[in-house]
């Protein structure tokens, strides 16, 4: 296996993120998988959108797109159409991806273009502050909501599953051994892959919420995340608070690209 | 030389891309521009090309982005709602420099407006929609076989200064039919993609411009590793906070344009030589102008005709000549008076400058312009 430090623009580290931030452990695994899997570094292309899960791109040594709020998946759609024989790893956070993104993320689940999307779920809305997001947990506090959400969170997994997904999977920053196998399952995924990496914010989020420091936050994590296998033998009662890992769905259906050439090859033959 | 063709003009600009190169098109349907997504449907895959319907204006942009960056020349068109929504990411193509190709056939707006009638309201959207300070380059055809012309000027010079490019249509002319002759491909200047001049050993850097002010970053899977990011960026690609290079980066952005302002002001004169009253105008309602023109020199007025293919950047410098020989200038537009502005201001008080403004769904009658010609001529007699 490579050495993952390969994929890194080392003149741009350090990072931005603040001590204690989760995702230099999502962006290293997502290193790891590049590294497992022996992809062409000339090949990979990394597209990120808005906020502090999609500064990831600067400091990673491929082609890189650091888009505008929201829009990753467009933008890394257009990408892999111009030229499928690219592999393309989406970078996205909870508000980027859920939210202002919302709509592109459902449809880039049905269209099943082959992109690797990774969402750091950190629960907030980090960089601008502490707001909440669509997957900031019912009750929870942020600066747009002091005495707790009325919002129901989405479950991305669930949402990712019933717009068409090909692979979901769910991993932590605690179970960092985990998550590259994780990524790297979902880029050998010939489809849109979702893998979700919760990742502890205790600047933002953890503060509001009196979640203790980055260690506890990892271990809350370590406590409550649980293998797919054992959640669902759990009862209705011992699953409160807890949630599934690993890989949660798999399916098949044809890769947007690989289809959209049957369409180039029916029009060039003049048929319809 | 090609057979003669009953064609549509929203049809032609859709040719004109394809003939200058487009090989991507991602679009949201939205009439009157629709019939410009089904010919890309229709056609793209026949030359290897790739069209996809996305979920909305927003993605529609964001997806031809991302497939310039993957080397592909790209377009997609929408009307004055969607115009609207593909505005924070046609400023992302300004300051990343990623050639894109953006028609709009304007409709009767704000909001839903008037769908399907023809308006010129969104000349002004074309040049300020986006937020902050870029340079924008629009091109406005009045016939159909000019749909065409401008369709490949607009790819071509979307990738020359790397810029987003607007083909200002109105519904005049995107839904009529004209007989036209296409030139020949082999007759089409098309401007290719800029590749980079330097490797990465030679200290290649995507965005240090060359002499013409315009930088060379790499398209995507070349192996250049190259960073975009819709941040203030120096040469490298990377954000900077540094006051310095972000000055240098909008004026750069700027100046790129503006050193080229003459070479991509195109403009017909009619009747010019002697008149003391100019019609300035651009669109759909060049049409009906010319035919008012004609009928006032029929009377033997002294009356001229300007007619603006480029809207953006603005032909200054055209205006001005025309407000130095003239007396008064006349300028319908369908709008409540947008472009006027930019002429009264060219013209310096050189000339009146008068509008003639419509913007009730219909297109203006030869007898609307020419009675607007009869008061401006007699006025200048006085």
């Amino acid at each position: 296996m490579k050495d993952y430090e390969q994929y890194f623009r080392s003149n741009r580290l350090p990072h931005i993120w603040c001590p204690g931030c989760g995702n230099g452990i999502i962006m290293k695994s997502i290193a790891k998988a590049i590294a497992k899997l022996d992809m062409d570094q000339d090949k990979t292309v990394i597209v990120s959108g808005i906020g502090c899960s999609s500064r990831a791109s600067g400091y990673m040594d491929f082609d890189t797109l650091h888009t505008a709020h929201g829009r990753a998946i467009p933008f890394a759609t257009g990408v892999k159409l111009a030229n499928p024989e690219l592999k393309v790893i989406v970078i996205t956070g909870d508000g980027d991806c859920t939210a202002i993104g919302g709509n592109h993320f459902i449809h880039g689940a049905r269209r099943n273009v082959d992109l690797t999307v990774v969402l750091f779920n950190n629960n907030i809305y980090g960089m601008t502050g502490g707001q909440a997001s669509p997957l900031t947990p019912t009750t929870k506090k942020a600066t747009t909501a002091p005495y707790g959400t009325v919002d129901r969170p989405f479950d991305p997994c669930q949402l990712a599953q019933a717009a068409g997904a090909t692979f979901v999977a769910r991993g932590t920053a605690f179970h960092a051994a985990q998550l590259p196998d994780l990524i790297a399952k979902g880029i050998q995924n010939n489809g849109f892959s979702l893998i979700e990496a919760i990742t502890p914010c205790p600047i933002s989020y953890g503060r509001q919420n009196k979640l203790g420091d980055s260690s506890a936050m990892l271990k809350w994590m370590g406590e409550h995340g649980v293998p797919k296998v054992a959640y669902e033998k759990l009862s209705a009662e011992e699953r409160t608070e807890k949630f599934p890992l690993g890989v949660l769905y798999e399916s098949q259906f044809g890769e947007y690209s690989a289809e959209y050439a049957h369409v180039i090859e029916r029009a060039e033959g003049g048929q319809k | 030389m090609t057979q003669a063709k009953l064609m549509q003009g929203n049809e032609a600009c859709a040719q004109g891309a394809l003939a200058a190169g487009v090989r991507f098109f991602g679009g949201y349907p939205i009439t009157p521009s629709t019939e410009i997504a089904e010919q890309m449907a229709r056609e793209l895959p026949k030359v290897g090309g790739t069209f996809i319907q996305m979920e909305d204006e927003i993605a529609s942009m964001a997806v031809i982005l991302g497939a310039s960056l993957g080397g592909k020349k790209v377009l997609t068109a929408t009307s004055g709602p969607g115009f609207s929504l593909k505005q924070e990411l046609i400023g992302y193509a300004a300051i990343a420099e990623i050639p894109a190709v953006i028609a709009n056939v304007q409709r009767v707006g704000p909001s839903t407006g008037q769908p399907t009638s023809p308006a010129q309201g969104d000349v002004m959207q074309a040049r300020w929609g986006t937020h902050g300070d870029h340079p924008m380059i629009a091109l406005s055809p009045w016939t159909v076989r000019e749909a065409f012309d401008v369709a490949v000027k607009a790819v071509n010079y979307s990738e020359r200064f790397r810029t987003p490019v607007i083909i200002l249509l109105d519904e005049v002319v995107g839904h009529m039919r004209e007989k036209v002759v296409l030139p020949e491909q082999n007759e089409i200047e098309i401007y290719p993609r800029r590749k980079p001049t330097k490797s990465r050993a030679e200290g290649y850097q995507p965005f240090t411009p060359e002499d013409d002010l315009v930088p060379n970053p790499a398209d995507f899977g070349t192996g250049y590793r190259i960073h975009v990011s819709g941040l203030v960026h120096d040469d490298t690609g990377f954000p900077t906070g540094s006051p310095k290079v972000t000055e240098e980066c909008i004026k750069r952005l700027h100046e790129k344009i503006d050193r080229v302002k003459d070479e991509i002001t195109h403009y017909d004169e009619f009747f010019m030589d002697d008149a003391e009253v100019a019609v300035v105008t651009y669109g759909g309602t060049a049409r009906t102008a010319y035919a008012a023109v004609e009928a006032a020199r029929a009377k033997g007025q002294k009356v001229g005709m300007v007619r603006l293919m480029t809207i953006w950047p603005f032909a200054d410098k055209v205006i001005q000549k025309v407000a130095a020989k003239t007396k008064a200038i006349l300028v319908p537009e369908m709008n409540y008076g947008q472009l006027v502005r930019e002429i009264e201001r060219a013209a310096a008080g050189q000339a009146k400058v008068v509008s003639l403004p419509k913007y009730n769904t219909e297109i203006f009658t030869p007898a609307e312009i020419g009675g607007a010609i009869d008061q401006l001529v007699s006025e200048v007699a006085k």
